[in-house]
């Protein structure tokens, strides 16, 4: 067991993000790791912008991530993955999901969603994993496990091994779903492999 | 709360507390929801052998667990920072009867102000109240000094307060379980000259508040959780609570004494501790007050001099703010449409504040998901202090206004809002002749804090069928003679009502009755939605100001209305995203085009 590592996750209140970073938490401490995760609830979950920090290392202190410590991120959504860019770094690891979330500004006419919005990351040499997760999702047969097809595209990027995520997920989620969450880990971890 | 062996689990802080309530033996625990607090409860309602309930406010939630530490169990009262400011009547005298068995106050502060309308310090409280305060700096910690503040309540005859902060309630850790002590029944004893505060009694229990707390002192200073870890002595860091983690990240070599007690303070061990060191520095979110107590000892240190006393800290403004040339070069952000909390689709609230939106009134606002009708487009709140206050202030507004103000004001508060505080602003509004409105959104839960019941719910908090109080009965009870109940889903029919309540010369209420969308029976429902006729659609944009997110508006390129048959003039479409929608019919009763259709089965 070596290194430490700082996972931002991103997206919009209800994509499943809490579940994730869940995984991707118990699969750290599974692998030797002292973890810390910090998240937001209350007024920040209603369908507006959220995060949730999760940090791993030999011993874990403080449960922010520093501001341009985020080795990796998780985006849930498009847009969300630019608007923490003063968390990341030249060489983060951006693992997006390419689905558009119109906020309200957007959907009333007021504002316009932003084009090629992930150039803003690739300009900055960050390397950007663009995942189609309804896809991949739709592909395992159950379209609610893209937040699992994310943790599966993140997953070869830390020094966890894919048997760990795999323990997880059965121990984690109830029988009717395992084998399709387990498809779309494993679906998720070709797209970076 | 996960297993990670036999011993070790994945736990938030509040979960850790929870834990940490049933190791300790509490017998009774009562709060009122409040983020970051929630989850003690609603963890704690899980293990057997402690009661516990939702209170109407924090002020019954502490007394509650008065009562039951003056019966000799240990108790438990959990609660937001502001909502001790509710609870604090009871709390500044129950430091002078002290306790019979184990009396502890959770209260979670939210500094940065994720989801509270201020950032107030509580650890002002401890002082002001003479009361010890304990501030654990991680979940682990903070199941362990729970366990310690129940004893130090029965060893110095004191509530104690834990502090925590969101950073702690809301950060998952590794928590070892630890052995669970045996909760002692309860039992009535009599000892009228310790617990009656008549003046006379109060006066010698005073006296006995001054000796407790210096004993409270010297223990201070031995005590383990009050540590010095040794480092550094260039620069030595005094810290308590979640900014202890960032100091030991800043500057992971230098000399620290952490203060796991936050007061009293051992004043011994600060002059210890400061003689040791070169620089000395204090490091704490929010109000200077380890610094003032230390300067006031005549100890020399910095704090918030450079140390921001706004907003949260973290481990790059702590190292930023003490070696200003230690600031890396960050990314800037890149300019994006916002992304603001809004209202879930088929959220009742919304037809409310559409139609208070087209009305020409003051809208008194109240804390809950209703406030977000602030937002665009609906914009449809003019002011919001803090629970309750809806009430009041729209009667205050009237009175100040005088006899023209009665069609200008509405006050909108939810069902636990209205319960935990509103009741006695309309009694006030009834008594003292107002002429205003209110309206209550009765939405059957305790919504924004994440569906929690209620007195109004029917439900207790373990989810069993509970006395249910009638809004409309309690309304007609204190006096009001206009009360009206709306389905905020039919927003014209809702309109109609609105008006005439409004233009009553009398004070009126509207409730307002529709089911959070949220609630685990409406989740469960199977919704028909509904879709958009878009060949009907005029582009009327009627449905789009209802800023529900289920519904998005499309601009037609030049020509393009023409194109695909519209009038030329016509500027664009809207949508309904039928995955997203949850069935409540608003926009269809808005659209007059017959250009929004309910589906037979999604």
């Amino acid at each position: 067991m070596e290194g430490a590592g700082n996972i931002l996750f991103s997206g919009v209140g209800g994509q499943g993000i809490l579940l994730a970073s869940e995984i991707t938490a118990y699969s750290l401490l599974a692998a030797g790791y002292d973890a810390k995760k910090s998240e937001v609830h209350g007024m920040a979950q209603r369908g507006g912008s959220v995060t949730a920090q999760l940090r791993y290392g030999k011993k874990v202190y403080s449960p922010l991530i520093e501001p341009g410590q985020a080795d990796i991120q998780v985006a849930f959504e498009m847009m969300e993955a630019v608007r923490y860019l003063p968390y990341l770094h030249k060489g983060s690891k951006v693992i997006v999901n390419t689905q558009k979330i119109l906020p309200p500004a957007v959907a009333t006419g007021q504002a316009e969603y932003p084009a090629d919005v992930l150039d803003n990351l690739i300009e900055r040499e960050i390397v950007v994993v663009p995942v189609n997760a309804f896809d991949l999702a739709r592909e395992v047969g159950e379209v609610r496990t893209a937040n699992v097809v994310m943790v599966g595209a993140m997953s070869p990027f830390l020094p966890v091994n894919p048997d760990v995520y795999e323990d997880i997920i059965r121990a984690r989620v109830p029988e009717k779903f395992r084998d399709a969450n387990l498809r779309a880990f494993e679906a998720g971890r070709r797209v970076s492999e | 709360m996960t297993k990670q062996n036999d011993n070790a689990h994945w736990m938030s802080g509040n979960e850790a507390i929870a834990l940490g309530a049933y190791e300790a033996g509490v017998k009774v625990a009562s709060g009122y929801p409040g983020t970051p607090s929630t989850e003690i409860m609603e963890n704690l309602c899980h293990y057997d052998g402690v009661y516990t309930e939702w209170a109407p406010n924090e002020k019954v939630g502490l007394e509650v667990a008065i009562g039951a530490s003056f019966a000799g169990v240990r108790a438990l009262a959990t609660m937001k920072h502001v909502g001790l400011n509710v609870a604090a009547d009871p709390l500044f005298t129950a430091s002078y009867t002290g306790v019979n068995g184990g009396l502890v106050l959770v209260c979670a502060d939210d500094p940065e102000m994720h989801s509270s309308q201020n950032e107030q310090d509580n650890r002002n409280y401890a002082f002001a109240a003479k009361m010890p305060m304990l501030e654990p700096s991680e979940p682990m910690e903070a199941k362990e000094m729970l366990k310690t503040a129940f004893e130090l309540s029965e060893d110095l005859d004191t509530p104690v307060m834990l502090r925590i902060t969101t950073r702690i309630a809301h950060v998952k850790g590794v928590v070892e379980q630890g052995e669970k002590k045996k909760a002692l029944p309860g039992e009535i004893s009599k000892n009228p000259s310790k617990l009656v505060m008549l003046p006379g009694m109060a006066r010698q229990r005073r006296v006995y508040v001054e000796e407790r707390m210096n004993r409270c002192k010297e223990l201070a200073e031995t005590a383990a959780f009050n540590r010095i870890e040794e480092g550094d002595t260039k620069r030595g860091f005094i810290t308590s609570g979640v900014s202890y983690l960032y100091v030991k990240e800043a500057f992971p070599d230098a000399a620290v004494l952490k203060l796991g007690m936050c007061w009293p303070l051992p004043e011994k061990k600060i002059r210890e501790f400061a003689a040791m060191v070169d620089e000395l520095y204090v490091v704490e979110e929010l109000d200077p007050f380890l610094e003032t107590h230390i300067k006031a000892l005549g100890i020399d240190c910095r704090g918030k001099e450079c140390i921001p006393n706004q907003g949260e800290l973290n481990t790059s403004i702590v190292r930023n703010s003490i070696d200003p040339d230690s600031k890396a070069e960050l990314f800037e952000e890149v300019a994006l449409p916002m992304r603001p909390p809004n209202m879930c689709a088929g959220c009742p609230h919304r037809g409310i504040f559409f139609n208070l939106s087209r009305m020409k009134v003051f809208v008194s606002g109240d804390i809950g998901c209703y406030t977000l009708g602030f937002l665009p487009p609906l914009s449809a709140m003019d002011s919001c202090v803090c629970m309750g206050a809806s009430v009041s202030i729209a009667h205050g507004i009237a009175k100040a206004v005088g006899e023209d103000a009665h069609d200008k004001v509405v006050s909108v508060i939810g069902d636990s809002t209205f319960i935990h505080s509103g009741i006695t602003g309309l009694i006030n509004s009834v008594y003292n002749e107002s002429a205003s409105t209110l309206i209550i959104l009765d939405n059957r839960i305790t919504a924004m804090t994440g569906q929690q019941q209620n007195p109004a719910s029917g439900y207790n908090m373990k989810g069993e069928a509970a006395s249910q109080l009638d809004l409309e009965a309690l309304c007609r009870a204190v006096g009001v003679k206009h009360v009206y109940k709306v389905n905020p889903h039919e927003v014209p029919e809702t309109r109609k009502v609105l008006k005439e309540a409004v233009d009553q010369k009398e004070m009126s209420v509207v409730i307002s009755e529709a089911p959070c969308v949220l609630l685990p029976e409406m989740k469960e429902r199977k919704p028909v939605s509904y879709f958009t006729n878009q060949e009907n659609c005029v582009g009327c944009m009627s449905c789009i100001r209802l800023g529900c997110p289920a519904i998005s508006w499309t601009t037609f390129a030049e020509g393009e209305a023409e194109e695909r048959g519209y009038r030329k003039k016509q500027k664009g479409i809207s949508k309904i995203d039928e995955i997203l929608c949850n069935d409540c019919g608003q926009c269809a009763s808005l659209c007059k085009f017959n250009a929004i259709t309910r589906k037979e089965e999604k």
